[in-house]
Formats: structure tokens, C-alpha cells, sequence
């Protein structure tokens, strides 16, 4: 844990925060803090409640019950303060296509209420920040995707806001881009001094960016605390990933037997994810027994804990087999999306 | 506390609305091509006159009296063209043909008919018409009847004539059907802007989420309200200036142009934009489907634009259309359009529908204001 970020003020309380739409209760009873300067990451698979959790704290969603106070100011008391302390970038694109960057960037300085004198210097400073600068005259819709998300950040920074919300920012965006904005993310943060909190379905970036995770499945909040903590928090410090060729019954049984294994899940089509204390020491004894057994093994894996690992401890599932599943639940007023 | 309302952020959602508008005026153009090709088509195909219609004739008399009928019905040819006259021996190939649409009418001069005509006999000609068709029947019966009226007119005009005589007074020319179409089209031009700029378009930003973004910022439900609407009332405006130029020139309304004239049509074009603007913004305020407003254009063009008199008089309705027209803002819109362009009149007709569409558009817009949920 960062103790460091720990020990500041905070800036975003979120205190048994509910959300229900009819009988349906998509977020339950979650509260957490988060400290002023942190990047704080928030994992779970499609439909867990993690869009409405950042709705609700950004007064997009009414609260069924508790409530959210960022940077002091009540959500349910003070939306309209709330609003000024926050710069939001939804999961979808919502720049304006037909509009110039700058257009983009204009409206919302006086959406915001920047005055007039400031807005030109304010808007070139933020396309020098995003990288934007050579688009100032630029259709939106003639930028990449990863450059319409970089224009979203300048969008949602315009008013110099102290905590930014983003929803899932790297979705849809190639490998070179995602690690594009998510420099971006950082280096704004620094110079911003802003404390930022993300949803994410890439576990490496929020893994290698993120102070603390919270993980939530089904409206509840499962574990939270850094990547660290909830890496050594899982029983085993190695996973092994082994497929075989048709294995006999009780096979999952004689893994679990093996010396210094934790855990053994099956994982469809032969293949076992295998939680071990000593990764060297249990792949020598998995061969043997499969030699002996006369079972081929048609690949072997070993890797030190991810936080992949850690969702699957705490949710019993994959991330990776949600995002390939149609939406669990969507708001009913999810608009669209 | 939070601001009641600032017009900076008001004019921002202005501002982008009517940027995006004009960078991509596609929609709007189509919005003013429906109203001209509606009174180009219409405003040509009614309101004309019947031209060489096939009038059969059979003649089973063949004296003096039958002959007088048929040099009558020759001279409607030779300068009304309202028929051409065509000649049958046979009086049911005759009704044959009238059946089959050969003919669109048929005359049957009887045997005995001058014999009966100068003994005043009650003598009778028998006139065949196929009444599927309104319009040509009408024309007919009109026309035949005042050629029986002239026949009957003695040839010397007694000294003191003691039928009552109708004299029309028309107040205004002779106003063509186009004309009259006018006020309807340049109305509904604004309606089908108001429909696709205020309906269409806001939802489908609603469903790119382009609200999403409104919604964090500080703006008050009022302003985004506000500016909404007054971006719609704006291309609705227009696509109403350019429909009453555009439309003008077409159907021939030279009064548009004069100076007073054009403040009352833009006193007009404002209110009937604000209040169709607010009322299309009331039936979508809480829609998300994009498909709903696509869904329902029909709908509405039928309910407000058809009951509204622009067509057809609303005197002519059953009583429980002519409550739709009375509470339908196009009927206001339209009866002020056509006093001003057609009869040229001022604030002393237009005064009503002024502030009726006035009163509405505050009523609808202080209602969607309620409805509209700052939240998602």
C-alpha cells in the first residue's frame, strides 16, 4: 500500500453509497476513500456497477441512498459545487465531430464559465498538454481515436478541475494509443497536481498505474487496497497454466495434491490454473505426475501473481470471460451506450 | 447556491447547435424541399379547372331544340374547353364507355324534346355522370346547370324583372390554390425543422451521449432548457424566412415584400417557431430511443398540419377535429399567415394567433422545463 497517498486529505468519500433501479440494487452499500493526488483504479467486470458508482459521484445518477462528498462538497447537498471540482470523460466519445478541437475546447470553457479574457490562453495551454496543438483547426472527426480521446481529456480539463474522472479511457484504442493516453494521464496528473480515479478492463495498465484498486462484482466492493497488497493478499505467488492431452478423471484432484498448490481451477478445454507457493517446484513435480499418469501435456505456462489472479481469488471468474460476454445489466438509462 | 441562470452557458449550447447546423445543413435543406415540392405539386395538381373532359351525347330527337343543346354544349368547347363533346348513336355504348372511363360524362337528348320544349312540356335532358369522381361531377352538374339556366332564359327580357338576382362582392383577387397552400407550406417547412432539428437530432445526441457531457458541468436545467430551444426556434425561423421568400416568388405573393407586411410574417415566423420548438422539446423531454421521434413524424404531421386549415377550411370538420384545430398551433400559424399574405391585413387579424402562439410557447417550455431530469 502507499502509505504516502494514505496519509493525505481526501479527496473523493464515497460512504454506503446505493444505487436501485426497481428491484434491482446495482450498487450496494460501497464506500471507500480516495486521497487527494491519488490514481485510484476501479476494476470489475461489464455490469458489476462500475459506471453507475462514477455516475452517482459525479452527479449523473440520482443516489438511492448514502452518499458521495468530493473535495468536501456533498453530492446530494452540493451538486453544483461538486460539478466545479470535477472533470469527467465518459466511456463514449462525445466530442462534438462536426466541430473544429477548438470549437470543442470553447464551448466547454463556457459551459464552465471561464471568462472570456482567459479562454484563448487557456484552451492553447491545454492543446500543448494533449499534443493537440497542430489539430486546433482540425474537424473532431477527422482525428484517430486515440487523438479524440487526448481532445476528451483537454475537454474535461478546461475549468482546472482537482479530481478527474475517467471511464474506461483506453477502450477501443490500439496498444500504441492506450500507452499514449495513459502517459498523458500521468504526466497531466503531475503537472495538475490531480487526483484521478479510472475504470479499466486492462489489468497491466492499472496494475503498473494505478495507487490503489478497488475491485467491485455485483454492486459490492470486494477488495480494495495497491496492486501490491492485493497481489501478496492471494494465496500462491506463481500461477501455472498447464493444458493436457485427455486427462482421466480425478485429474483436478491429483494437481491439487501436488506440493506447495494452493489452488487448482479448471478452465475449459483441458486446461487448469494452477496456484502455487513454489512455482519452479510444482512444474517438476506436474511433469512427473503426468509422465507417470501417462497424460501428454500439450502446454505449460508459469508466471509470477497478476492482479488477473486477483480478480479471479476475489470475483471467482475471469475478467477476460465477462468482457467477451454480452452486458450482464445495463442501466436503464444507460442512453445508448 | 447555484446560479438560476446565466446566458453565457444558455448561448454555449446555442452556439453548438447552430455550428453543428450549419457545418451539416443536409437535414434542414430536406426540411424546406418537402413544403416547396408539397405546394409546387399540390398548389399545381388542385385548385385548376376541369379542361377537355369527354362529354358523350346522343340525340334521339334531332329537331331544332336538340340542336340548339348541342351548338351550347360546342361553344363550352370552343372557349371554356371545359369538354369536348362526342357523339353517340348508341345510348348504351354511350353509358358503356362512361362506366369504362372513356367518357367522363354523358348527355341523352330524349325523343319528343323540341316537341316538348315548345309546348312546354316539362321537357328534360338526361345528363349520365360517374360519381366515384367528386370533383368532375361537380364541375359538371355546375357547368351543364348554368347552360340549361341560359336556355331557359326567354329571348326577350321582360321590362321589370322580378327574379332576385346574387351579386358577389369579392373583397380580394382571385386568389389561386397555390397562393392559398402558401401560409400551410411555409408553416409546416418550420414544423419539419422544428421536427428534425428539435426532435431527431436531439435525441440522437442524447444517444451519442453529447448530454452526458452537458450534464457535468454546471449548467442549470433552465439553461440547457433555454438553449436548446432557442437553437431550434432559430432554424426554424430559417427555414420559415426562406420558405416565405422562396415561396413567395414561386406562387406569385407580391404583398410579402412590403416592409410592414414582412414585420408581421417575422412576428409570425418567431412565435410560430417558439411554439413549436417548446412543444416538440415537451414530447421528447424524457425520449431516448432514437427511434421514437422517427416513429412518430407521421403521426404528428397528420394531427397538427391537416386539422389546421391549411388544406381544406376548418368550418367544413366534424366538431371533434375542429377542437384539435382549435387547440393545434398551426391553425394560430396559419390563419395569421394567410391574413397577412393573402389579404394583407395586419396586428388588428393577427392579434389572436400572436398572442395564442405566444402563451403556448411559454406554457410548453415552462412544462418541459419541469419535466426535463438534470440527471440521467
Amino acid at each position: 500500500m502507499n502509505d504516502a497517498v494514505r496519509t493525505k486529505a481526501k479527496a473523493i468519500q464515497v460512504i454506503n453509497i446505493v444505487k436501485r433501479f426497481g428491484n434491482f440494487t446495482a450498487v450496494d452499500g460501497v464506500s471507500f476513500d480516495v486521497a487527494e493526488g491519488e490514481i485510484f483504479g476501479l476494476l470489475g467486470p461489464n455490469g458489476a456497477g462500475k459506471s453507475t458508482l462514477i455516475r452517482m459521484m459525479t452527479t449523473l445518477l440520482d443516489i438511492s441512498d448514502g452518499t458521495a462528498v468530493i473535495e468536501g462538497f456533498d453530492v446530494r447537498q452540493d451538486p453544483d459545487k461538486a460539478r466545479r471540482s470535477i472533470g469527467v470523460i465518459p466511456q463514449a466519445m462525445t466530442s462534438d465531430g462536426d466541430l473544429t478541437v477548438w470549437e470543442n475546447l470553447s464551448i466547454y470553457s463556457k459551459l464552465y464559465g471561464i471568462p472570456s479574457a482567459d479562454r484563448e490562453a487557456s484552451i492553447d495551454e491545454l492543446l500543448e498538454l494533449v499534443d493537440l496543438r497542430q489539430w486546433r483547426d482540425a474537424p473532431a472527426r477527422n482525428l484517430s481515436g486515440g487523438m479524440r480521446r487526448r481532445l476528451e481529456i483537454a475537454r474535461g480539463l478546461v475549468h482546472r478541475p482537482r479530481i478527474f474522472f475517467l471511464d474506461e479511457p483506453t477502450t477501443g484504442l490500439d496498444p500504441v494509443s492506450r500507452v499514449a493516453v495513459w502517459e498523458m494521464i500521468t504526466n497531466i496528473k503531475q503537472k495538475r497536481n490531480l487526483t484521478v480515479l479510472i475504470t479499466t478492463h486492462y489489468m497491466d495498465e492499472a496494475d503498473r498505474l494505478c495507487d490503489r484498486i478497488a475491485i467491485v462484482d455485483h454492486g459490492k466492493l470486494v477488495a480494495l487496497d495497491s496492486p501490491r497488497a492485493l497481489k501478496a493478499s492471494i494465496p500462491g505467488s506463481s500461477v501455472i497454466e498447464a493444458q493436457f492431452l485427455a486427462p482421466p478423471a480425478g485429474w483436478q484432484k491429483t494437481l491439487t495434491q501436488l506440493a506447495a498448490v494452493n489452488s487448482v481451477q479448471p478452465e475449459g478445454a483441458e486446461m487448469y490454473r494452477i496456484l502455487t507457493d513454489d512455482g519452479s517446484r510444482t512444474t517438476t513435480d506436474l511433469v512427473e505426475t503426468a509422465v507417470k499418469a501417462s497424460v501428454a501435456i500439450k502446454s505449460l505456462t508459469v508466471q509470477t501473481t497478476t492482479l488477473d489472479d486477483v480478480f479471479v481469488h476475489y470475483t471467482g471468474r475471469q475478467l477476460r470471460d465477462q468482457l467477451a460476454d454480452a452486458p450482464l445489466y445495463q442501466s436503464p438509462v444507460a442512453w445508448g451506450k | 447556491m447555484a446560479e438560476f441562470f446565466k446566458s453565457e452557458r444558455m448561448n454555449a449550447i446555442v452556439e453548438r447547435d447552430l455550428r453543428k447546423f450549419f457545418r451539416s445543413p443536409a437535414l434542414m435543406m430536406a426540411a424546406m424541399v418537402f413544403p416547396l415540392v408539397q405546394l409546387i405539386v399540390l398548389g399545381n395538381a388542385f385548385g385548376g379547372k376541369i379542361r377537355d373532359a369527354k362529354l358523350g351525347i346522343v340525340d334521339h330527337d334531332g329537331g331544332p331544340q336538340a340542336v340548339r343543346v348541342i351548338e351550347s354544349l360546342r361553344a363550352v368547347e370552343s372557349n371554356a374547353r371545359t369538354f369536348e363533346p362526342i357523339v353517340y348513336s348508341d345510348e348504351k355504348q354511350m353509358v358503356n364507355d362512361v362506366r369504362k372511363g372513356n367518357l367522363n360524362a354523358g348527355l341523352v337528348i330524349p325523343p319528343q324534346f323540341s316537341r316538348d320544349v315548345y309546348a312546354q312540356a316539362r321537357p328534360k335532358i338526361g345528363l349520365v355522370l360517374d360519381n366515384t369522381d367528386n370533383f368532375m361531377t361537380s364541375t359538371f352538374e355546375g357547368t351543364m346547370g348554368d347552360l340549361v339556366t341560359a336556355l331557359n332564359q326567354p329571348d326577350v327580357q321582360p321590362r321589370v324583372v322580378q327574379q332576385i338576382a346574387l351579386q358577389v362582392v369579392e373583397l380580394y383577387p382571385y386568389i389561386e390554390y397555390m397562393k392559398y397552400l402558401l401560409p400551410g407550406s411555409i408553416t409546416l417547412a418550420m414544423f419539419v425543422s422544428v421536427m428534425i432539428g428539435g426532435g431527431i437530432v436531439f435525441i440522437d445526441d442524447k444517444a451519442r451521449g453529447v448530454h452526458e457531457g452537458y450534464l457535468v458541468t454546471p449548467i442549470t436545467k433552465m439553461e440547457l432548457v433555454a438553449g436548446l430551444n432557442v437553437a431550434g426556434a432559430l432554424k426554424a425561423m430559417g427555414a420559415g424566412i426562406v420558405l416565405t421568400v422562396i415561396g413567395s416568388l414561386i406562387a406569385g405573393v407580391g404583398s410579402t415584400f412590403q416592409p410592414v407586411n414582412l414585420f408581421w410574417l417575422f412576428s409570425l415566423i418567431l412565435t410560430t417557431s417558439f411554439a413549436f420548438i417548446t412543444m416538440m422539446f415537451l414530447l421528447m423531454v424524457r425520449v431516448n430511443d432514437p427511434l421514437v421521434p422517427r416513429a412518430i413524424f407521421g403521426i404528428l404531421n397528420t394531427l397538427l398540419y391537416f386539422p389546421s386549415g391549411a388544406i381544406y377550411p376548418i368550418q367544413a370538420f366534424p366538431k371533434w377535429l375542429q377542437w384539435i384545430a382549435w387547440i393545434d398551433p398551426f391553425s394560430y400559424s396559419v390563419h395569421g399567415f394567410k391574413a397577412v399574405l393573402l389579404k394583407g391585413v395586419g396586428l388588428a387579424a393577427i392579434w389572436p394567433d400572436l398572442l395564442y402562439l405566444s402563451v403556448f410557447a411559454i406554457g410548453m417550455f415552462a412544462l418541459s422545463t419541469m419535466l426535463f431530469k438534470r440527471t440521467l
